[in-house]
């Protein structure tokens, strides 16, 4: 059958279930109840002064009971510096466990070395947001019979507590936690910040192991994560790599291609109708994306306009804006560098949030749904506007739906920004590889060579056109960069489905097809 | 005809490329080794372009190595005849 974006979509996967395909944005959310149950979450007893500690992760997991078909939980705040999703996957694998749906909230290089256990029947079914790297390309060529399910914060929620995804154990990585299970990423050698993606896992998963490299007198605060959650507490040498954790702080670009996409990105955004007052804003900690925060920050200073809450992934340079008094609140799901996660800790105004108020669509309304203005990027972008951040030009999977697409649907003012190419490859398309976020939820895109707004957005249009901004249609700048670049040659696929692109609602926005290697 | 000298033009970087370039003894005709980023979309037009600017030199006998991070088409051909001249000990100016 074909979605409302003409992609053919399958009535039925083996391993997955029946697809409901996407037939728009707001379509399923616009009822106002949804079909779906809420699964009742697991309820264990314990009892006064009963110890949680076990003395290895190994430990901890034998007591969690692992059976063959079960499905293991991750959060990826430790991004490219996590050991824990490689140990657990690797001592499960020395248990003889098969067939494990791995349900991590991202995965990331450092994840490689889990390949061989998806080549041995350890690993059969993945759900995540992204993948990347050696992963990436290895389930691209089809080395999964199951196809893996993309899905998006928001999305991920979702899925686990109407029951799609069923964790059976759940490993959260903490920088700090107590003999109780009470944790946070927000102080210790390995501090990550916001702890947001777990809460869901720690309320729905059967089992919860704690896995710290600091183990604090009780009891650890701030309650990022709660003991009422939490079977097994585990003390390791260290919990990831704390150079690729987060460091420092978080640097503008230099590149003169981001500067000058994100400076008129800005100009944009100034121009748009909803540079006022008391607007929420957020922007992605990459290149162009977060570069746009720094000419933004100027017109704030210049226009002494004072905004309301920044959310999302958070950058120092957020950090910086709040403390500058342009933002009241910071709304933080996930931290990006080291001073992020001493703000989270000192400074009341900088609140951690749990994926389900960030970006989850089945509730009374997550914070996503009151943005303003948020910047995105894309790998690639066709003529209506779709955004792909998922499969790259060479047809690997190497990204992350993230927050992408729940973000995009909240947001008065979506604005994408990217390069009108990378190295010879054109970013504009006739139709994007694979969609995440569908045009009618993208109201402008900016590349270097021009401002292209959707035309279902004619206000918005009017507003920029007046202000003198250089406008382009889509189509034009498309052909423009195709002839700068040449046109690609195209790739092949079969018909093989190896990876479900979820729209945030459940929904299944895109497949993705097992690439032909040359 | 062949190469004088061997020869490069070019860089590692991204939307570069890099040519070396040495002479072959003669009648062993071309050794062409390409390698490219964009290989699977713009594999047969990279070699096409080396082809004929080859061929517009006559040089038979060649080794060409080619290492592309994406350039496009007119920064390949700036290249390729930077290289070309300075091989074949052509090349006017101070970057001889």
């Amino acid at each position: 059958m074909l979605n409302s974006l003409g992609r053919e979509i399958p009535e039925y996967i083996e391993g997955i279930g029946k697809l409901e395909p996407f037939q728009g944005a707001l379509m399923k959310l616009g009822k106002g109840w949804m079909d779906e149950p809420t699964i009742p979450a697991p309820n264990r007893a314990y009892l006064p002064h009963q110890s949680k500690l076990c003395k290895t992760l190994e430990e901890a997991i034998i007591r969690s009971n692992p059976q063959n078909g079960m499905t293991v939980s991750f959060h990826h705040h430790l991004r490219n510096g996590d050991f824990l999703l490689v140990q657990t996957l690797t001592i499960l694998h020395n248990m003889g466990i098969r067939e494990i749906t791995l349900a991590s909230s991202s995965l990331n290089e450092c994840h490689d070395p889990i390949l061989p256990y998806l080549i041995d029947g350890t690993v059969t079914r993945i759900f995540s947001s992204g993948i990347r790297n050696q992963l990436g390309r290895a389930i691209a060529l089809g080395v999964l019979e199951t196809p893996v399910v993309i899905h998006s914060h928001g999305g991920r929620v979702r899925s686990i507590h109407t029951g799609k995804i069923r964790i059976d154990l759940a490993i959260i990585s903490a920088s700090a936690a107590d003999c109780e299970g009470n944790a946070t990423g927000s102080h210790g050698k390995s501090a990550f910040g916001s702890i947001g993606y777990a809460v869901i896992d720690a309320r729905y998963a059967k089992e919860v192991i704690v896995v710290t490299d600091n183990l604090v007198d009780y009891p650890c605060i701030p309650l990022s994560i709660s003991q009422n959650f939490i079977d097994h507490v585990v003390v390791v040498d260290s919990i990831g790599d704390a150079s690729k954790i987060a460091t420092g702080t978080t640097r503008i670009t230099k590149s003169p291609m981001d500067l000058r996409i994100a400076k008129l990105a800005a100009d944009v955004i100034e121009q748009s109708g909803f540079f006022v007052p008391g607007f929420s804003f957020q922007v992605g900690a990459g290149g162009a994306s977060l570069a746009v925060a720094k000419f933004i920050r100027e017109k704030m200073r210049n226009k002494s306009i004072r905004g309301s809450f920044m959310l999302g992934g958070i950058t120092s340079y957020c950090v910086d804006m709040l403390n500058d008094g342009l933002f009241e609140t910071i709304f933080d799901v996930q931290s990006f560098d080291a001073v992020v996660s001493n703000s989270l800790l000192n400074n009341r105004r900088h609140i951690e949030i749990p994926a389900a108020l960030y970006a989850n669509p089945f509730n009374c309304g997550c914070i996503t749904n009151k943005i303003d203005v948020v910047v995105l990027g894309a790998l690639e972008i066709d003529v209506d506007f779709n955004v792909n951040v998922i499969t790259g030009s060479e047809g690997y999977i190497r990204g992350a739906s993230g927050g992408h697409s729940d973000t995009a649907s909240g947001a008065k003012l979506t604005v994408v920004v990217c390069p009108s190419f990378r190295g010879r490859i054109p970013i504009i398309k006739k139709r994007v590889h694979t969609v995440v976020t569908p045009g009618e939820t993208v109201h402008v895109l900016v590349t270097e060579r021009g401002i292209c707004v959707n035309p279902a957005f004619k206000e918005l249009e009017e507003n920029l056109r007046r202000a003198g901004l250089n406008l382009k249609d889509i189509h034009d700048l498309e052909v423009e960069v195709d002839k700068i670049t040449g046109i690609p040659g195209p790739l092949e696929y079969t018909d093989k489905i190896v990876g479900i692109v979820e729209y945030r609602d459940g929904t299944i926005i895109d497949v993705i097809h097992q690439l032909k290697e040359k | 005809m062949k190469p004088k000298i061997a020869a490069q033009s070019g860089t590692f970087e991204s939307s570069d490329v890099i040519f070396l370039i040495e002479p072959m003894a003669d009648n062993s005709g071309r050794k062409l080794e390409i390698s490219s980023t964009v290989m699977q979309q713009f594999g047969e037009s990279f070699h096409n372009i080396v082809t004929e600017m080859l061929d517009s030199y006559n040089l038979t006998d060649i080794h060409l190595i080619a290492k592309d991070k994406g350039a496009l088409e007119p920064t390949i051909k700036a290249r390729l005849e930077t290289a070309i001249k300075r091989s074949m000990d052509q090349q006017e100016g101070t970057l001889k």
